[in-house]
């Protein structure tokens, strides 16, 4: 019985999400999509040596990556920043 | 006589029509079939095509097409009486918009699931694909400029509901992060978010606000509208999922809940119905019934933005063709039911006739307000809640309604310029930000040139938006059926209501033409003529296509 319950509520919860995400699957599904490309683009230009023309404006966004870049290096098991340059912790 | 039988008599036709007649067109007349493919599968990316549950669907459908207009056009069209409102948003629902919106998805999943626009331009021909974009943009302008004006018309005669309407941003918001963050699970915050919701509405009536009545020379009602317009530019430039998808999610669920206790109101308190069947003393100045009837109720019966929904985003998404009958036919029953919701509210939510002829004092008059207050004494009346509670209620979901269609709509009209900056080679206005400021300025100038410094120009136009809104339901109407003359089906189910379509906006547009040139008023004058070429042209349009496919041999499909 309380089997049952769980998987009613669980498909439940399901549909719900389903019913957030239906009218705007596609605009969020695009916008992840750019922010990729543009990812893709940045990495490649860099590798090809082709200086990257976003660096300077990318400046801007360091207070904002600080959290993300910081959650990145202790999950790859270093304590410390890797990069001398960049110290966030 | 008692609202439990306008309630029933309503409802059940309502359900006799999806049980029987849409049976008989999705069988007979569209030949839906299980087995065929739908562009959902065909298709299918994770981005556009996916294909989707058919009751998650048909919410999505529904609480996207309903917007304001099928509470206020019914609010409005009372005015002749209970009677014609009534029977023609049951019928309306049943022979119209249901076949109507199913047909827009059958045919725009026939055609790998494209956007009625491209359609009529393959179906039709160019010329009507033409008249078809300028209709949209004025559909969408129009949208927005009444929107701002009933909002702000709301939150003047319901100071309570300011707080819950504007706190119900701050709810999407923090709900947005939330489930972005998938920090709690979705059906937590969703009972959290609609108590957070109700508990505003609570609070609204004991905080009112109220805006001076002049700020730098500006009226209440001005500068509700431009703070309004500020809004709605910000929000369609956030990234959708911050603001606009948990915004509509709460309003989806708050209709829900809205409309079970209302309905829930009109069965435990038995409300009378004290409006004339038939109004025969309507207040000087109202026009005739007929055509009037046909344009005022838009979304209550048919609607050509329900099409634009359907083969937009609806049919992408279908997963079997047979789905098409539950989502399209299904979704027009529950615009049919809010609309039969403002009927019930508009006319058996006064004490006497007296007081009820208090509010309908001039055509136009009542809409809204004649809603909130109707229904708020019905909710006091049944469930015992406190009058304020229940107005500001009504108001936060008429508002919340008119307020995601306004963003949306706005955002709308922003590709629109930004797709006329792609054609024409303007780059600077295939930007976001021009493309926003330009549809903002564009519904400011209807707003206020057309309405004078307080800006109610949005509800003047207000039987130019049901004329405009029809052709576009006409053009649909259209496609569907070149599709079923070119298969050998029997047309007349859409041919009938596209021809009374057609019929009806005509003769509107055409009376509303005299009024305006009486009135002198030049700007109004100068949009009808516009409305009516289009409808012309579209006139024009469907007799040739239609000769053409009448001449030519049925495919056998």
């Amino acid at each position: 019985m309380a089997g049952r319950i769980i998987g009613a509520l669980r498909r439940l919860n399901e549909l719900g999400t389903q019913y957030y995400n239906a009218p705007y699957r596609a605009a969020i599904a695009r916008a992840k999509r750019d922010e990729e490309d543009l990812f893709m683009l940045l990495v490649f230009s860099e590798m090809m040596g082709i200086p990257n023309p976003a660096a300077w404006s990318t400046l801007e966004l360091q207070p904002l990556l600080m959290d993300r870049f910081h959650d990145w290096h202790t999950r790859m098991g270093m304590e410390r920043s890797p990069l001398d340059h960049f110290r966030c912790c | 006589m008692s609202a439990i039988v306008l309630l029933l008599l309503g409802l059940g036709g309502m359900a006799a029509g999806y049980l029987f007649y849409s049976r008989f067109i999705a069988n007979r007349i569209f030949k839906l079939d299980p087995d065929f493919r739908t562009p959902a599968h065909e298709f299918e990316d994770g981005v556009d095509f996916v294909p989707t549950n058919r009751y998650v669907l048909w919410g999505h459908h529904f609480t996207s097409v309903a917007g304001a207009a099928p509470i206020v056009g019914p609010a409005i069209a009372v005015i002749w009486g209970w009677l014609p409102a009534f029977i023609w948003v049951v019928l309306g629902t049943i022979f119209f918009a249901g076949v109507h919106d199913s047909g827009a998805l059958w045919a725009s999943v026939r055609n790998r699931a494209k956007s009625v626009g491209a359609l009529t331009g393959e179906v039709v021909g160019h010329r009507a694909r033409t008249i078809f974009m300028i209709v949209i943009f004025l559909v969408l302008l129009m949208v927005n400029a009444v929107f701002g004006v009933v909002i702000a018309k709301l939150l003047i005669n319901n100071p309570g509901a300011v707080v819950p309407v504007w706190g119900a941003i701050a709810v999407a918001l923090v709900i947005g992060q939330l489930i972005y963050r998938r920090v709690i699970g979705l059906g937590i915050v969703s009972i959290a978010g609609v108590i957070a919701l109700y508990s505003l509405i609570y609070i609204g009536p004991q905080v009112p606000v109220a805006l001076p009545d002049q700020v730098m020379g500006l009226s209440a009602s001005a500068s509700w509208i431009l703070l309004l317009f500020a809004y709605a530019a910000i929000a369609s430039l956030l990234p959708v999922w911050m603001l606009l998808q948990p915004r509509d999610y709460i309003n989806g669920l708050q209709l829900f809940v809205g409309l079970i206790l209302l309905y829930g109101a009109v069965l435990i308190g038995n409300p009378m119905v004290v409006a004339p069947m038939i109004n025969v003393d309507v207040p000087p100045g109202t026009p005739s019934l007929l055509p009037l009837l046909f344009v005022t109720i838009a979304c209550g019966a048919i609607s050509g933005f329900h099409g634009l929904v359907a083969s937009g985003t609806s049919s992408k998404q279908l997963d079997k063709e047979t789905d098409a009958r539950f989502v399209g036919y299904f979704g027009a029953i529950g615009e049919g039911s809010l609309a039969l919701a403002a009927i019930i509210a508009a006319t058996a939510g006064f004490a006497t006739l007296a007081d009820w002829q208090a509010v309908y004092t001039a055509f136009g008059k009542g809409s809204l307000t004649a809603f909130v207050d109707g229904g708020a004494a019905i909710l006091a009346g049944g469930l015992g809640m406190e009058v304020g509670v229940a107005a500001t209620l009504l108001t936060v979901m008429a508002a919340l309604f008119a307020g995601t269609t306004m963003d949306t709509g706005l955002r709308l009209q922003r590709y629109i310029f930004q797709e006329w900056g792609d054609i024409y080679q303007q780059k600077w206005l295939t930007r976001p930000l021009p493309a926003t400021l330009l549809s903002v300025i564009s519904c400011l100038l209807l707003a206020f040139g057309a309405g004078g410094a307080d800006g109610s120009g949005g509800l003047l136009i207000w039987p130019l938006f049901g004329t405009t809104n029809q052709l576009l339901a006409g053009l649909t109407l259209l496609v569907i059926t070149i599709m079923l003359v070119r298969r050998g089906r029997p047309a007349i189910y859409t041919l009938g209501p596209l021809a009374f379509l057609l019929i009806m906006t005509l003769m509107a547009l055409l009376l509303q033409l005299k009024s305006f040139y009486d009135k002198q008023d030049w700007f109004l004058l100068g949009l009808d003529i516009v409305v009516l070429v289009a409808a012309l042209l579209v006139t024009l349009e469907c007799a040739a296509a239609l000769k053409k496919a009448f001449a030519e041999p049925a495919e056998q499909t």
